[in-house]
């Protein structure tokens, strides 16, 4: 018997982890946002971006994708400016 | 301004681990483990074992990595690491290449012990990554020797006669330092930035290294997913999990506390701690680990 043990690199994209969020989710003010990176670095999912858009300030702002967000708020938290807020969501 | 999300942007996916994965939401695990892959780059391969980085981001027949990745026992990913570096050497490609192990607390401090001592012992050219969430959380958050003392677990319940966990955390880095290791660090997702740079500083290194990243797990520390951030410093800024980096088995550098916590705020954020703070044992308990971290801010000097 030949079983394939060999997986297609990055494959779990497919599966849209975003029905897990519960109650609220992230929403970024793009003119308060200075493009530190640190909410893409501590994102558990890895699926906070620099858009590669500027504000008015010129500082590349950033976005999340919704597909992915578990909700679990860690990018509010860690924002130094505070322009992430987490919205509760209509299901 | 609760209502309909109206734009969708897409991500690029462009780190080394992909999303999908079943990790929980805020878990510390999943975010050292893409920050050190996206460290260490495309030429890195990496040996994993038996934990929540393995079954969270390798669902058959799917996987969240980019970069070749293999899980084979739990107790050796350490071994497999030298069987890879060993066919890059014939095959001229260890000097370009990474090779990673990284193992839970569970398969660094207990199970796995042996063959990572045997790793260091024959000086190879890994980088050894322990993330420590201090028990057995994947299989329902029994206790490990990382298990801090009076913390309640299932194999450790606090009770009548019990205060939970009776025994301190294993000192892991003195054990790394006796093998005379090169590059020995403690770092936490709570401080990214250092935690990148103690990966970059690591692989720049020859010869075996040791990283043990405090990752705070959401279920069996009975905290809040938003937490994660918040336990991590706290936990730095308390002196209970103390920053510090070792050159050639000399103190290079603490992170110092800019604000000084006492462990009381640290513990009171999580479940595990909670019995604790309700009887007079409790509280004898909690002067303890006080103690312990005061030990490390004095011995580390990190005030």
């Amino acid at each position: 018997m030949k079983i394939k043990i060999v997986s297609k690199p990055g494959t779990t994209a497919e599966v849209k982890t975003g029905n897990w969020r519960e109650l609220t989710y992230p929403v970024i003010d793009h003119e308060k946002c200075i493009g530190c990176d640190l909410c893409a670095k501590i994102c558990p999912e890895g699926i906070c971006f620099p858009t590669g858009e500027k504000n008015s300030q010129g500082r590349v702002y950033y976005e999340t994708d919704l597909d992915y967000c578990k909700g679990c708020s860690l990018c509010a938290e860690i924002c130094p400016v505070k322009c992430i807020k987490m919205v509760e969501e209509n299901k | 301004m609760a209502g309909e999300i109206k734009n969708k942007p897409k991500a690029p996916l462009s780190y080394m681990l992909n999303p999908g994965h079943s990790a929980c939401a805020g878990c510390g695990m999943i975010i050292a483990a893409r920050l050190i892959l996206d460290t260490a780059g495309p030429k890195t391969i990496i040996t994993n074992a038996t934990g929540c980085s393995e079954v969270t981001t390798t669902q058959y027949p799917m996987t969240s990595y980019k970069q070749p990745w293999i899980h084979s026992l739990f107790e050796n990913p350490a071994s497999v690491a030298s069987g890879i570096l060993a066919a890059l050497k014939i095959k001229g490609l260890a000097e370009t290449t990474n090779v990673i192990a990284i193992g839970g607390d569970g398969a660094t401090f207990d199970i796995g012990l042996v063959h990572i001592s045997g790793m260091w012992e024959r000086g190879e050219n890994i980088l050894y990554v322990c993330y420590d969430n201090e028990a057995y959380q994947n299989t329902g958050y029994q206790s490990s020797s990382a298990t801090p003392l009076a913390a309640n677990t299932t194999t450790t319940p606090p009770g009548k006669e019990s205060l939970g966990s009776t025994l301190p955390k294993k000192d892991m880095i003195k054990i790394a330092l006796a093998h005379n290791l090169p590059y020995v660090a403690t770092a936490t997702i709570g401080y990214p930035l250092d935690l990148i740079a103690k990966v970059k500083k690591a692989l720049s290194i020859e010869g075996p290294k040791y990283l043990q990243v405090y990752c705070p797990c959401v279920p069996g520390w009975g905290i809040e997913p938003k937490d994660t951030l918040s336990t991590s410093q706290l936990a730095v800024q308390s002196g209970f999990y103390p920053l510090v980096e070792y050159i050639s088995g000399q103190l290079a550098k603490v992170q110092k506390i800019t604000k000084k916590t006492p462990v009381e705020d640290l513990l009171k954020l999580q479940k595990r701690f909670k019995h604790l703070f309700k009887t007079p044992q409790g509280k004898a308990e909690l002067a303890k680990i006080q103690e312990l971290a005061d030990k490390n801010i004095k011995d580390f000097n990190l005030s």
